[in-house]
């Protein structure tokens, strides 16, 4: 039996809200989540299979070519070496997101430092790694220079929003800011390196995997190897952080595969954390430009961005800068234009919450720069430009939290009001300030399945392929499913991450919890259908509680009223026009207090305020976890965070977890995280819109705005670090 | 990683022997050598594992300290005469890497600890200090965390350790041993820059091996380790400045300094304690060491910034020590 349903209309019944279980939104643990702080869940590098051989990918130092030969015959003659896979299925970079087609082939047609371009197999890892090193490729280095700064070439000019005349609007207004920021790369930088282990009995592929949207991988798997998607099961039931990395199939598993098929036998590939950070996926750096136009009262009434973003040749994906600059502000005067250079770097892609993550917070720095020049406190700059529907479209939101959201954090940060004028307060060697951002991010859904079993004995089975990349899945699933069957969440079992199971929306764009419990949603209202059936009552009249059936004044045990027998369900979401008719988002507020030290331009954050709607909260306290992650991603993104990529042959210098900085303990302080419930009934039929990347959409525009109002100095280069703070500083 | 022989010495005298074979190293901590040798950076045919040696020790010598080439940094940071005596020491320990790194890292580990550079560590680009005459890519290249004093047109690498900063302050010594022979070598002496021969990080010969460090009587003092980076922890220096300041009747009568992060090794120009014994703080004063310190500072694009910001943790840590508001 199966319950689709395409969204076409808000769903007002918000039947969440009138279920009796009160499990839904509880802050309860993780069930997993003693597998993983005892070392005990199976991550993909970890699956054992007997005569497992391993693999290491071969990497070239060149930019752009063609490989022409490799020397097979001396790799074989090292010890433990097996073969040497050099196969035209080899890709040489990882699927976009949803892409659900093979990348780029094959991989020895080169188009960036560091790209794979063969696989070792050995007996060992170390036999394998020590022969990918020595292995002799030969390459025909493309003969024209390959472009490598993104300033330096020539860009693609994607379609832009233009509304009215922001040239005028600027050239009118009272107040105005015009100013050009930048940000470096980003990498991913999850925990866990991507790993697979392929294994081929002859017609069927099965591979453990770390990825995050197994549907897409499944073909973009299929798709590499020229098999048919019946033929491969991908399983990952934990994923070590996928930060959008995993979003599509990587070379190691595309390797692991052609090397199980050609030797028949298990192999595994781990990549490196230097390949990682070479091969896998960038966020592109930007250059912005932010002019903000507005009159006396800091109104605006001209808003324009424009940013330049890059990537390799022929790939589709642009960071998307502007995503939120469409509908956060006012201004009838629009400007918004996103243009692509074509570089020689390895593929950009969705790195966390790609486009807001870097979008936001330079506006959010251009409204501070506005607030000075108005007189106003930036708090209520922003309260003062929020437009009453989508400023370009003419369609209203579906709900909003952002206004409560700057007057609640305000308060209780502690905010001072008023206009601010910087260097006000210091102790010892240290500026101290405070600064604001305003946080959004798109809203998302998938097409997603689930189905849903009551088993005789009264508990729930829900399986879907869907992931949990340390996001809190298996929680918040097994939570819908028992408030809408009315059991505790130890009465639900949760199995994810295999591809024999229904097909889920998979991990990203924060739209995995909305999507994936709209369809365990859906199968449990078929099952509520089905229990009322066998009740001989109306389905709007049964109440589900504690494994008891619930109508007038009867109650009957669940396991009776199922006899014995097994009842299943599949629910089937898919998006549909809901969320078209509004302009859907999720929204909050930043503030952060920073100390920067005069003699050293070091910044350090001393605590952090977030407050953020999104909807229904569906596990306060995975959801409150996800904040304070983004929140971190924030610190790192406004301080520390950056590739470095040399400009001679294009490489990426900072390739480890020593020398990409990402924020450590003592970089990240008190986080404080509010979570502002509302229901969105044209997001998803469960109310809920995505959590997941939002806590990371602006605050580093916070962090900037503070280091302004600690030490006067603006500085327009992401990541702040003290040589940039220090160039900005007043009489430095 | 390639195969090598793996020995392991049960005494110092076997050691030696050991590692004075050819292509041998030393392994203590192996924080540094295990990445390196993973990475194919560092290839020896032979590792001799000194583990074993009875060196951990930390002991009164005379009126200094003795602190064994195995003691970790750990027990070195924590040791009562260490945190009593040598407060710099113990706080440049606990500035560097993170605390499972120091449960690891040795004193003898950690003064041949080798460059960060970005290009020395990635086999597949130019480093005259990894394959000498191959070029150094850091130079045209990412040179951010790279040196502006003493450098050479053949590297610009950094040491990039902390402790060694503030064992130069202290004007400690090393001790060395080799097959049948003992030496001391002062620890301002004991890097070298890189010149020609880049590749040569410090004055140990093959089958040398550091037995100790010996610190001197304690001298007292304000002791300040001012290290400037990045992230709060798990971060080289940007810069570093370790002090040991004394005053009398408001003069300075000590002005031990040393500064990581700006050169091939730990800094240590005895023109600026020259200039400051005997003279009043002020931030003239102060601006005068820097000029001195700073005199032949060249930068290479990226790390132009060190230079100024030499000057200011200088000037902060001068102020800090004798209460000059600046």
């Amino acid at each position: 039996m199966s319950v689709h349903r395409k969204q076409d209309a808000p769903d007002e019944r918000n039947v969440l809200d009138t279920t009796k279980q009160g499990v839904l939104g509880e802050p309860l643990e993780r069930p997993e989540g003693l597998l993983k702080v005892t070392g005990t869940a199976t991550y993909a590098a970890e699956f054992d299979a007997e005569n497992c051989l391993e693999g290491v990918l071969v990497t070239v130092p060149v930019v752009r070519g063609k490989v022409t030969s490799i020397d097979r015959e001396s790799a074989l003659q090292m010890p433990g070496v097996v073969a040497v896979i050099a196969d035209e299925r080899l890709t040489g970079r990882a699927a976009q997101g949803m892409a659900g087609e093979a990348p780029f082939q094959p991989a020895q047609q080169v188009c960036y430092w560091g790209q794979p371009v063969a696989l070792v197999v050995a007996e060992s890892f170390e036999e394998a790694r020590d022969a990918a090193k020595h292995l002799a490729v030969e390459i025909d280095e493309d003969g024209d220079e390959a472009p490598l700064d993104p300033d330096a070439v020539e860009a693609e000019q994607r379609k832009p929003t233009k509304n009215g005349d922001l040239a005028h609007a600027m050239t009118q207004a009272v107040h105005s800011v015009d100013a050009t920021f930048t940000t470096d790369g980003h990498a991913s930088a999850a925990m866990e390196p991507h790993a697979a282990m392929a294994q081929w009995d002859g017609q069927s592929l099965t591979v453990h995997a770390s990825l995050q949207m197994l549907k897409f991988n499944r073909a973009e798997l299929a798709d590499s190897l020229n098999l048919k998607e019946e033929q491969v099961r991908l399983i990952s039931p934990y994923v070590g952080g996928g930060f959008g990395s995993k979003l599509g199939i990587s070379e190691e598993a595309v390797g692991a595969s052609l090397a199980a098929m050609e030797l028949g036998k298990p192999v595994r590939v781990v990549m490196s954390r230097q390949q990682v950070f070479q091969t896998v996926m960038r966020r592109s750096e930007t250059t912005q430009r932010v002019r903000l136009a507005a009159d006396g009262e800091g109104r605006l009434t001209g808003f324009g961005h424009e940013a330049r973003v890059s990537n390799l040749p022929g790939e589709e994906f642009a960071e998307p800068v502007l995503q939120s600059s469409q509908f956060l502000y006012g201004g009838d005067n629009r400007l918004l234009q996103l243009e692509v250079a074509r570089i020689h770097r390895m593929t950009a892609g969705s790195v966390r919450a790609p486009g807001e993550a870097v979008g936001v917070q330079t506006v959010e720095q251009a409204m501070d720069m506005l607030a000075e020049k108005a007189g106003l406190d930036p708090v209520e700059l922003r309260l003062r430009n929020i437009p009453d529907k989508h400023p370009a479209k003419d369609k209203p939101y579906s709900s909003r939290k952002l206004a409560e959201c700057l007057r609640e954090g305000a308060s209780a940060f502690g905010w001072k009001e008023g206009p601010r004028k910087p260097r006000h307060t210091r102790e010892g060697e240290w500026w101290i300030g405070s600064g604001v951002a305003s946080a959004a991010r798109i809203h998302a859904v998938v097409e997603a399945k689930a189905r849903v079993t009551l088993r005789p004995d009264g508990t729930a089975l829900v399986e879907t392929d869907m992931t949990d990349i340390g996001t809190g899945t298996y929680a918040i699933l097994g939570q819908v499913a028992g408030e809408m069957l009315g059991l505790s969440l130890d009465d639900v079992e949760v199995r994810l991450g295999d591809t024999d199971m229904p097909p889920g929306s998979g991990s990203g764009g924060s739209f995995g919890a909305s999507s994936c419990g709209s369809a365990v949603f859906l199968a449990c209202e078929g099952l509520r259908d089905t229990l009322a059936e066998k009740l001989g009552i109306e389905a709007s009249d049964l109440s589900l509680k504690d494994g008891f059936a619930l109508w007038e004044d009867e109650k009957k045990a669940i396991t009776e009223v199922l006899d014995g027998k097994a009842i299943e369900e599949i629910g089937h979401f898919e998006p549909g026009k809901s969320t078209e008719d509004y302009a859907v988002a999720s929204f909050g507020a930043f503030f952060a207090e920073v100390a920067v030290n005069h003699w050293t331009g070091e910044t350090r954050v001393r605590r952090m305020t977030g407050a953020f709607g999104f909807g229904r909260v569906l596990n306060a306290r995975t959801a409150r976890s996800q904040c304070l992650g983004g929140m971190t991603w924030c610190i790192g993104n406004a301080l520390t965070e950056s590739l470095l990529f040399d400009p001679t042959d294009g490489h990426l210098a900072n390739c480890d977890l020593a020398e990409y900085h990402v924020p450590v303990h003592r970089d990240v302080p008190d986080l404080e995280v509010l979570l502002l419930e509302e229901r969105d009934a044209a997001a998803s039929p469960i109310q809920a819109k995505g959590v997941g990347e939002l806590g990371l959409c602006g605050g580093a525009g916070a962090i900037a705005n503070a280091i302004y109002d600690a030490c006067g100095a603006r500085v327009f280069a992401y990541p702040m670090t003290p040589d940039r703070v220090l160039a900005a500083m007043p009489e430095a | 990683m390639r195969p090598f022989d793996y020995q392991r010495a049960e005494r110092l005298e076997h050691a030696a022997q050991l590692a004075a074979g050819e292509d041998t190293m030393a392994l203590a901590g192996g924080t540094n050598l295990i990445d390196l040798m993973k990475l194919q950076v560092e290839t020896p045919q032979t590792l001799v594992d000194i583990g074993r040696l009875s060196l951990g020790e930390i002991a009164d010598d005379g009126e200094g300290l003795r602190i064994g080439a195995l003691a970790s940094n750990t027990a070195t940071a924590a040791h009562p005469r260490v945190r009593s005596d040598y407060p710099v020491l113990a706080r440049a320990i606990l500035a560097g890497a993170t605390q499972q790194l120091r449960n690891k890292a040795t004193t003898g580990g950690n003064l041949c600890q080798r460059t960060r550079c970005y290009y020395f560590t990635n086999i597949d680009q130019p480093c005259n200090k990894r394959e000498p005459g191959s070029g150094c890519g850091a130079i045209d290249g990412i040179a951010k965390l790279h040196a502006v004093l003493g450098t050479s047109p053949h590297c610009i690498a950094t040491y990039p350790g902390d402790m060694a900063v503030a064992l130069s302050a202290l004007d400690a010594t090393v001790e060395i041993a080799g097959d049948g022979h003992e030496r001391s070598v002062p620890v301002r002496e004991f890097h070298l820059l890189p010149g020609d021969t880049p590749e040569r990080d410090n004055v140990l010969e093959p089958g040398e091996i550091i037995t100790s460090v010996t610190l001197p009587a304690p001298v007292g003092g304000t002791h300040i380790y001012r290290k400037v980076r990045e992230r709060s922890s798990y971060a080289f220096a940007l810069c570093s400045v370790a002090a040991v300041i004394d005053m009398a009747d408001n003069r300075f009568t000590r002005a031990d300094l040393a500064f990581g992060g700006l050169a091939h090794k730990p800094w240590h120009d005895p023109r600026i304690a020259d200039l400051l014994i005997g003279s009043e703080p002020s931030a003239a004063l102060f601006d005068k060491a820097a000029d001195l310190l700073l005199e032949d500072a060249q930068g290479y694009g990226e790390n132009d910034f060190k230079i100024p910001l030499a000057r200011r943790t200088l000037t902060a840590v001068l102020c800090e020590a004798t209460g000059v508001e600046a």
